[in-house]
């Protein structure tokens, strides 16, 4: 017989290892649970693929009345329609993704009990199953803007960059509270209260431009979120940019985000013992 | 050289915690726990330790288990439910990681924990064959090549693009069995998956793995279901309370597994006179289920005679009686009752030891537990019989098959539900029909 592979199984090392290479060999699960994922939704939903386009139209129309109308908020020479579409977009990425991976692990309980593989797929596919939703949500943007004859400038090359830093940071905190709520089904019932928090100190109704200069602008700057909204809705629109805020949203995502994962694997080899 | 074992385990142990401490299997905790138990604990809270003290708070689901397989090896691995059969299927195949010791894997490891893991049934048969083969560690492209036999060894083609959710369960486990049985790995570790479908499905279940161990893969395989053990298995490993207490041939190790579940074994003595079943003229010494060579045996093969011995005294000569014994199964089903029609007892015995073996052929009992009654009597009036010493279920074996034919079995590898077994002489003729 052929070279044999050798497997040793050992206790739980006190410095859990990343083990990206063993990730990299299952990237094929990765691709069947998302496919799994968007499969069952759009074949249980009725009105499958419109649902991405109804939740933002609907929140769009209901912010343009409040707070384009009645609070009459500027939009930087927007209309504010796309104004608050272009912000709304990146949102719901990201709060779609952080509730889908935060869920993911305990929703997998009946996977992770029973067969091995790295753990770490299940929030990634999660995340990645949402820029489906995105995707087909984006149409509506192109729609809305060709409607008010808006074009992009040229930093809509950057566009990509901003909406992988709301993922990066998304799957960062889905790393976190997926592994949390293996234990602590808590998460499950302070995240949605925390996305609700989040929007509104978020810049997606209004401009982060309109929050003071000085220590205010400072401590805004520390929601992570800050930087790939404003960074989105200028790369599109070329609305105030956002370099102000961008440098403290990289440095809290990539802090979220290395501890997230050892915090991840460091938890991983009690989830099957747990869940 | 030889070469190296598939699968070396050593001093493997695994804990659990139990109740609201944490890690515990059944159990996950809240916030509010933890932040009631970091705060009490901040304070100093001894009376709070102390109620925990009283309990146990951990228990060692497997402990100090060392064993190696050799590649090619089939293990049975058998024991009561919360033995930690499945701890140790589980820690090997890495879904959990052991508190202690370590384990050393040759080879790509298959693992069967259960049927149909990851099935989702708003999806089509082929859709679940993708998603069950790639959960279980197949490539598309290998899924892809294997696609038409799985299929086919499936049976349910026709229904292989309806969701499974509309699929019989009968359907549903034989899809999942047919995924996982192309996984071809060079270890394969399966619990009970015999546990679920009906006979032809165990049956294709049992000819596939039979299929697996004849092509030299080592397998590892936990089941309740003994006659499949001992069918499948060279060598069966025994758990108890997380430890091994037994590791042997197949058929020893359920014979002593089954024994001590049911208390009784092949062999009874009364070594002293005055416990002994009887009266003042004949008194039962000792019951043992024989070999032809005269052994002891525990679990006896379904193709070979077994005796039932049975020694006994005669304390005074009186009139004749005769020897007689009834089995019944572990279901408590009669098999047959039998006794000693010899012209030799028509005679009385004089006083002394005697020995008397009845033989049962081969080929006549089903596999399974046997259990044996002894009687020493006499014939009265009106064809009655009085028992002057008796020893009611006093020993018990197991009925084995081998699985290497010779028997009534044939090819069929399912249940076989009777209390008897016979291999029957049968004729063939053909009519010339005008």
């Amino acid at each position: 017989m052929s070279e044999r592979v050798t497997l040793d199984i050992l206790p739980a090392p006190r410095w859990p290892e990343l083990r990206l290479r063993d990730l990299w060999a299952y990237r094929e699960l990765v691709y069947f649970l998302v496919w799994r994922d968007l499969k069952v939704r759009y074949k249980q939903t009725v009105l499958g693929v419109v649902w991405a386009v109804l939740q933002p139209l609907v929140t769009v129309i209901i912010f343009t009345f409040i707070f384009g109308r009645l609070a009459a908020l500027p939009s930087e020479g927007v209309p504010y329609p796309v104004f608050a579409l272009a912000g709304l977009l990146p949102w719901q990425l990201f709060s779609a993704a952080v509730s889908g991976s935060s869920n993911s692990l305990v929703g997998s309980a009946n996977l992770i009990t029973k067969v091995y593989f790295p753990r770490l797929l299940i929030p990634i596919g999660a995340v990645v199953s949402t820029l489906a939703d995105f995707g087909i949500s984006c149409v509506l943007l192109v729609l809305l803007m060709a409607w008010y004859r808006i074009a992009p400038g040229p930093g809509v090359v950057l566009l990509p960059l901003f909406v992988v830093q709301a993922i990066v940071l998304a799957f960062a905190i889905g790393l976190w509270a997926s592994a949390l709520n293996v234990r602590y089904r808590d998460v499950q019932y302070a995240m949605p209260f925390a996305m609700q928090v989040l929007l509104f100190i978020s810049p997606v109704a209004y401009s982060a431009a309109l929050v003071p200069a000085g220590k205010m602008r400072l401590l805004y700057a520390l929601n992570p979120l800050v930087g790939p909204i404003q960074g989105f809705r200028w790369a599109l629109l070329g609305a105030s940019a956002p370099w102000p805020f961008l440098w403290s949203s990289v440095i809290v995502t990539l802090v979220l985000l290395v501890g997230g994962l050892f915090f991840f694997k460091r938890m991983e080899d009690s989830f099957a013992d747990v869940v | 050289m030889s070469t190296p074992p598939a699968i070396l385990v050593d001093s493997l142990s695994k804990r659990y915690r139990l109740g609201s401490g944490g890690s515990g299997p059944f159990t996950y905790q809240t916030l509010r726990d933890s932040i009631s138990d970091a705060t009490s604990a901040a304070f100093g809270r001894k009376r709070h330790d102390a109620d925990k003290a009283d309990q146990p708070t951990h228990i060692w689901a497997l402990r100090d288990v060392s064993v190696t397989v050799g590649t090619g090896e089939v293990v049975g691995i058998i024991g009561r439910n919360g033995a930690g059969k499945s701890t140790l299927l589980k820690i090997l195949s890495r879904i959990t990681r052991p508190t202690s010791g370590r384990a050393r894997l040759r080879g790509r490891i298959g693992s069967l924990l259960e049927v149909g893991t990851g099935f989702h049934p708003e999806l089509t048969g082929r859709d679940n064959i993708y998603l069950n083969g790639a959960i279980l560690g197949m490539s598309r492209a290998e899924i892809r090549r294997k696609f038409d036999d799985i299929v086919e060894f499936s049976g349910v083609s026709k229904f292989i693009d309806t969701p499974v959710k509309r699929y019989s369960s009968g359907m549903y486990v034989r899809l999942a069995f047919a995924v996982a049985a192309h996984l071809e790995p060079e270890i394969l570790l399966v619990d009970e998956v015999l546990a679920v479908g009906d006979v032809a499905f165990q049956r294709q279940c049992l000819g596939k793995m039979q299929d697996i161990s004849r092509s030299g893969r080592t397998i590892l395989f936990v089941s309740h279901n003994m006659p499949a053990i001992t069918r499948l298995c060279d060598r069966a490993l025994l758990i108890a309370e997380g430890q091994l207490v037994e590791d042997g041939p197949a058929d020893r190790v359920v014979a002593k597994y089954l024994a001590s579940e049911f208390g009784t074994s092949a062999r009874r003595e009364w070594p002293d006179a005055a416990d002994a079943p009887g009266n003042d003229w004949l008194r039962l010494r000792s019951v043992r289920i024989v070999t032809e060579a005269l052994e002891t045996v525990e679990a006896a093969d379904v193709r070979c005679p077994v005796g039932i011995e049975i020694g006994f005294d005669v304390l005074a000569q009186r009139e004749p009686f005769v020897p007689g014994v009834s089995l019944v199964n572990d279901q408590g089903q009669p098999i047959f009752g039998a006794m000693d029609t010899d012209p030799v007892w028509r005679t009385p015995l004089l006083p002394g030891r005697y020995t008397s073996i009845a033989w049962i052929p081969g080929n006549l009992l089903n596999e399974g537990t046997t259990i044996v009654s002894v009687a020493l009597g006499t014939h009265t009036a009106g064809g009655k019989m009085t028992r002057h010493a008796q020893a009611q279920e006093v020993v018990a074996f197991q009925v084995i098959d081998p699985g290497e034919g010779g028997t009534s079995r044939g090819d069929y590898a399912g249940i076989w539900s009777a209390p008897v077994r016979p291999l029957l002489r049968w004729a063939l003729s053909q009519q010339r029909l005008d």
